[in-house]
């Protein structure tokens, strides 16, 4: 229950007949199976393809795009930077920027909400518990489209359209996120403790603040990474709430930039770079973090 | 958040400690879940009357419409085609991805199979890619000028497709969601297998099974409740597509406004700008999400329980 944050102890223990105790798992337990091994990396090689594809492509002059072989690189990749730089003033990097601003502050307003409400229900033994997580949960299943019109338009009546609030404020509750932190709460914290905790006359919120918090940690990261790379991916909220670009995210700016290049075919390359440079951030962060967390955390996995 | 008092009243503070807790999700989901939803249900059974040139404050008021925007969105030629169009797009879409999720899932639980760290990452990584992107990709690898399918067709002298119109389009806006997708539900179908006790499949080995009849015997069946989900979700999501399709649109004439359901009512509300029809078939488009899911769950739970009988 509590090998949450170490993916190394999640490990199946080794198999019978082999020597236990050897780093790496038991070293060749059978020969290997080459025929899954090649189907296996057959499909990481398509899920590479296009990121691959993209860092050949942002690195070809406007003129090699349509010309040259795809993978074949060009020489024009700080040229394409610079010239991605200076469209419209570093709209770009404003667009980037408010991504990581919907996304940073948007993931953890999220996961301080999903971390009280996951507590509560986890902890507590209360009136409408079971009624209010059900309602929580269809909200899960609620096609944003219905969402989006009458929230637009609330938003409207509000005078609160095409501001950095309208896109923030309706994403801070994340149903799933309500749904996960209740599971790592179940699952990390002893009721025992917070007894303890009472007994020794700490008050409700210091046991959240001293004892729930920290036992919850993993979890909560999984929350926060979740809902950013949900809020990150988001369009079509922003893309209904905003009219102004320079409120506009990362996916709505490349959007409006690809379609213009369907008139002005010189502005491929600043989307083909743009995307680039859109897609490294994430995929470094995911790099960068799963040496210390654990994927499976992502679907609300607590055994060991 | 009110700090619950110590002391002799610590047991009130118990009491309302857990309400103040829910209390952001709560006001949260009023705002932003309940009153739309109640909104979106009170446009949809109404329309706007228009006295005389429409002109002037007070010439545009809202009347009662009853089923009128339901029966109009239902008879609408234009959501049906949708409709169908996202029909035959899921039914590739759905079965494709969950069969490879499945397949990856149980190939990365297999010892005998290496540089499964590996392709456990680069398998994921494009759930960390937005769908907007994602098409920006694969759209560019779609054009003739550019596309390395359209250069190994080519090169073998066989027919080159446009794979943005007709037919090869439901491939190639599937293949994005596919690509995009399987990622996450691998890891999902990966997790449940792990937690699965590995005593089942050592019994199974000493008994002499192969790792083949091991994972159609013992694993698949153990994980159909995670199948369930993945699924549920997968249908939910295909039926909405939107980006994918919105981004792609300026790369060929082959996508209509109306391509899919979500882009019709979108149009209808901000480029036709009438917004109680898009709100119907808005309502109409949640209400067919969920019978839909909650029909084909009820048949995969009798297929799962007479399986478990057997």
């Amino acid at each position: 229950m509590t090998g949450l944050a170490s993916p190394a102890v999640r490990k199946r223990a080794p198999a019978a007949g082999t020597t236990p105790g050897v780093p790496q798992g038991p070293p060749a337990p059978r020969r290997t199976a080459l025929l899954p091994t090649a189907a296996l990396v057959l499909g990481a090689l398509y899920c590479l393809l296009p990121v691959a594809w993209v860092l050949v492509a942002a690195t070809k002059p406007a003129s090699d795009l349509f010309s040259t072989f795809t993978f074949l690189p060009g020489n024009g990749l700080g040229d394409n930077v610079s010239d991605l730089t200076a469209y419209r003033e570093g709209i770009y990097w404003r667009w980037m920027g408010n991504s990581v601003l919907y996304a940073g502050l948007g993931a953890v307003l999220s996961t301080v909400v999903s971390a009280f409400a996951g507590y509560a229900l986890a902890v507590y033994r209360f009136r409408g518990r079971e009624a209010f997580f059900n309602i929580m949960l269809t909200g899960v299943l609620m096609p944003p489209v219905i969402l989006a019109i009458p929230q637009y338009l609330l938003m409207a009546e509000a005078d609160l359209t095409d501001t950095y609030a309208s896109v923030l404020l309706p994403l801070v509750l994340s149903p799933y996120g309500v749904y996960l932190g209740r599971i790592y709460a179940e699952a990390a914290i002893p009721m025992e403790l917070v007894e303890a905790g009472r007994v020794d006359g700490a008050g409700e919120w210091r046991i959240f603040l001293r004892i729930a918090v920290p036992m919850m940690s993993p979890g909560l990261v999984t929350i926060f990474l979740f809902q950013f790379v949900a809020i990150w991916n988001n369009f079509l909220l922003p893309f209904i709430m905003l009219g102004d670009d320079e409120k506009f995210p990362m996916t709505v700016g490349l959007f409006t930039l690809l379609k213009q290049g369907a008139s002005q075919p010189s502005l491929y390359n600043l989307v083909i770079t743009g995307a680039l440079l859109a897609i490294v951030p994430l995929i470094a962060l995911f790099l960068v973090i799963q040496r210390f967390w654990s994927l499976d955390l992502l679907s609300g996995a607590v055994k060991s | 958040m009110t700090q619950p008092p110590k002391g002799a009243r610590r047991s009130y503070g118990v009491k309302a400690a857990p309400y103040g807790f829910l209390l952001p999700a709560g006001v949260l989901f009023v705002l932003f879940f309940a009153l739309p939803i109640g909104y979106a249900l009170w446009l949809s059974f109404h329309k706007v009357r228009i006295k005389g040139l429409g002109l002037g404050k007070g010439a545009k008021t809202e009347v009662w419409a009853g089923l009128e925007n339901y029966t109009s969105a239902l008879t609408d030629s234009e959501l049906l085609g949708s409709a169908l169009r996202v029909l035959g797009y899921g039914a590739i879409v759905v079965p494709v991805m969950l069969g490879l999720a499945l397949f990856f899932a149980l190939l990365l639980d297999s010892e005998r199979v290496r540089a499964r760290s590996f392709a456990r990452l680069a398998i994921f990584l494009p759930y960390a890619v937005p769908g907007v992107i994602a098409a920006v990709l694969w759209g560019f690898l779609y054009l003739p000028d550019v596309s390395p399918f359209l250069f190994l067709l080519d090169k073998f002298g066989l027919p080159q497709p446009d794979l943005m119109d007709g037919g090869p389009l439901y491939l190639a806006m599937s293949n994005i969601a596919v690509w995009g997708g399987t990622g996450f539900n691998m890891i999902v179908i990966y997790t449940a297998l792990r937690s699965l006790p590995a005593e089942v499949y050592e019994a199974a080995k000493l008994d002499g099974c192969s790792e083949l009849q091991i994972a159609l015997r013992i694993k698949i069946p153990m994980v159909v409740p995670s199948l369930v989900l993945t699924f549920f979700f997968s249908i939910i999501a295909t039926l909405q597509v939107f980006n994918e399709p919105m981004t792609l649109k300026p790369l060929t004439n082959g996508i209509p406004s109306t391509w899919s359901p979500l882009m019709k009512v979108y149009s209808d509300a901000f480029t036709g700008g009438n917004i109680y029809a898009a709100s119907a078939t808005a309502v109409v488009l949640a209400l067919a999400t969920f019978a839909l899911s909650f029909a084909l769950l009820r048949i995969s739970n009798r297929r799962t329980t007479q399986g478990a009988t057997r």
